[in-house]
């Protein structure tokens, strides 16, 4: 069943023609043969795994199953799981187990989701190609010499490659979205605060946020609202209603208005991705949608002021790695600064302290109005544009990435080239807007992703549009050669 | 802007980050280059523009100062790379 999708699998659990330890073996043993040739597993969790399916086929006798209870999924390493290691993809927590499950753990896990092992990631969410990882790169299975994008590649190859029907990701600045895009599946960055941040490793916590990939919408929107909500532990979640997002995803898309950024389809984007998702954007208007050309002036400065705000807020969170409390320590320190200077030299990989460098820079005495209040001003300025423009549409449209999976390595030289793969993304993250990104074809054998944008807290909207979108093409069913 | 050799040295100070210092000419490019994109922003007049920390302009919720987690100390510092007796280790700060 390994290509079913999430609402199918969970069908037929319930209608009593598969278990989920069965199902769960199924993955396992594929998991074993193929991840090899993609490294998108960091940590294996058979007897976690073994147990919880166990667990959840005796729910589903009972009749007590929910639409995730005995579905097998895959978490980022970035959220942190009681007695399972959370690496973050890093050497600083190689061996770190949390005390504690993050929410979104504890959720998917209530509603009875079986958690078969932990996805390979940039480190500490640090990248767009998943290529910064302490635990080697992770190959897209698209073509084995492309990077599945990042920083949650190793959730998206994962579903890319039929190893699990759904996975978790974080998105600060297109972590979700564009690895949904390079690895031609879908991801959803929800609206700030509507994903409880609690146990899930920070790098910057006024754009952090969490959310699910799969092979559809609607099952975007099954796992969506098993995460979705507010927490107690997380002051930044938000008090606000959790819709049924399945009910509205068929509704008609006639008369919908889509503004079609210019600042969108400039300079940089590649010819094929351009075409490619132009021809989305007319499939949405045979649909009955109405395409509106709209202007986000300020667009190009999001990535300037992502660069130094996300930095910054980085460099804060991650001072908490000190070698003294978990995680790497140094050998024989000759005395608390040595410890804390070699321990963190030691524990964290080149992009991770070039970003702390940064944002450290960023804030030091002289430098604060110049940078950080600077890139906060300009922050407001790319969120007003949205705003004003999702006052005249219902949604945005336009591509995820600029172009389709670049090769291991071809960036790895130059961030500035890397950080031009969230062009389209990291602006969405300074306004907190919900985002999804979803199959759109293919260039030279390599995905293209179509990116939506929505109002506040209206994920339900984007998941109707793709859904309706996905109804008439077929991107979504295409499979990988050899993950077949 | 360019970052100079002995400012890279001064920022991993403030960031306690060792760096060699045959890795200080790399950082100082890869500094430099990311601060020249930033730059930009230069260009754009952001006077009377209220600064952005987060996307609801929301400020921090507060809860009742009640007690609502147990000591789970030593589960805690199952992790930690050297503790006695409940504490955590580190080298001599006073002599």
């Amino acid at each position: 069943m390994h290509q079913n999708t999430v609402a199918e699998i969970a069908a037929a659990l319930r209608a009593g023609e598969v278990s989920s330890r069965e199902l769960t073996e199924q993955l396992l043993a594929r998991i074993e043969q193929l991840d090899p040739q993609i490294n998108s597993l960091i940590t294996i969790t058979a007897e976690q795994a073994r147990n919880a399916a166990d667990a959840a086929d005796a729910r589903l006798r009972s009749g007590d199953g929910g639409p995730l209870t005995g579905v097998p999924l895959i978490h980022k390493d970035i959220f942190c799981t009681d007695g399972v290691r959370t690496t973050c993809g890093s050497r600083m927590l190689e061996p770190f187990q949390a005390p504690y499950d993050a929410t979104v753990v504890q959720r998917m896990a209530g509603a009875g989701a079986v958690m078969l092992g932990k996805a390979n990631m940039d480190e500490f969410a640090m990248g767009s190609s998943n290529e910064s990882s302490y635990f080697g790169p992770v190959r897209n299975p698209w073509d084995l010499d492309a990077v599945p994008g990042g920083s949650s590649g190793g959730s998206a190859a994962a579903v890319a490659a039929r190893l699990a029907p759904a996975a978790t990701g974080t998105d600060t600045g297109g972590s979700i979205r564009q690895p949904a895009a390079l690895s031609g599946i879908c991801g959803l960055k929800p609206t700030y605060g509507r994903v409880s941040r609690y146990g899930m490793v920070a790098f910057a916590s006024s754009l952090d946020q969490a959310g699910p990939f799969a092979r559809t919408a609607e099952d975007l929107a099954i796992l969506l609202g098993a995460m979705a909500g507010v927490d107690g532990r997380d002051s930044t979640s938000v008090d606000h209603v959790v819709p049924d997002y399945c009910e509205g995803l068929n509704r008609s898309i006639r008369g919908l208005r889509v503004g079609v950024p210019a600042e969108f389809f400039g300079e940089g984007l590649d010819t094929d991705v351009r075409s490619r998702v132009e021809a989305a954007l007319k499939t949405l208007e045979g649909e009955g949608a109405e395409l509106v050309e709209i202007n986000l002036p300020n667009m190009e400065l999001a990535l300037p002021a992502y660069y130094v705000i996300a930095p910054a807020e980085a460099s804060s969170n991650l001072a908490r790695f000190d070698g003294v409390r978990y995680g790497h320590r140094c050998s024989e320190p000759q005395s608390l600064e040595d410890l804390y200077k070699r321990s963190r030299a030691e524990g964290f990989g080149d992009e991770v302290k070039r970003r702390i460098l940064i944002g450290t820079y960023a804030l030091s005495a002289g430098y604060y109005d110049a940078y950080y209040r600077k890139a906060q001003q300009v922050r407001r300025l790319v969120a007003d544009d949205f705003r004003k423009a999702l006052e005249k549409v219902d949604v945005l449209a336009g591509p995820t990435s600029p172009t389709p999976a670049f090769d291991i390595g071809e960036r790895a030289d130059d961030p500035v080239s890397m950080y031009l793969s969230d062009i389209y993304t990291l602006g969405v993250n300074l306004a907190g807007l919900p985002g999804l990104s979803v199959p759109a074809g293919f260039s030279r054998g390599r995905p293209v992703g179509l990116q939506l944008i929505g109002g506040y807290f209206d994920e339900a909207r984007l998941l109707n549009v793709a859904h309706k979108y996905q109804q008439v093409t077929d991107w979504h069913k295409q499979v990988p050669e050899g993950f077949e | 802007m360019a970052i100079e050799a002995k400012e890279v040295q001064a920022i991993a100070h403030l960031a306690r980050i060792q760096v060699d210092d045959a890795a200080v000419e790399g950082y100082a490019r890869d500094l430099s280059g990311i601060l020249d994109f930033v730059e930009q922003m230069g260009a754009v007049d952001t006077a009377g523009v209220d600064p952005m920390a987060h996307p609801f302009d929301a400020t921090q919720r507060l809860r009742p100062d009640e007690v609502t987690e147990p000591n789970r100390r030593d589960h805690y510092q199952a992790g930690a790379p050297a503790v006695e007796a409940g504490l955590y280790l580190v080298p001599r700060v006073v002599e």
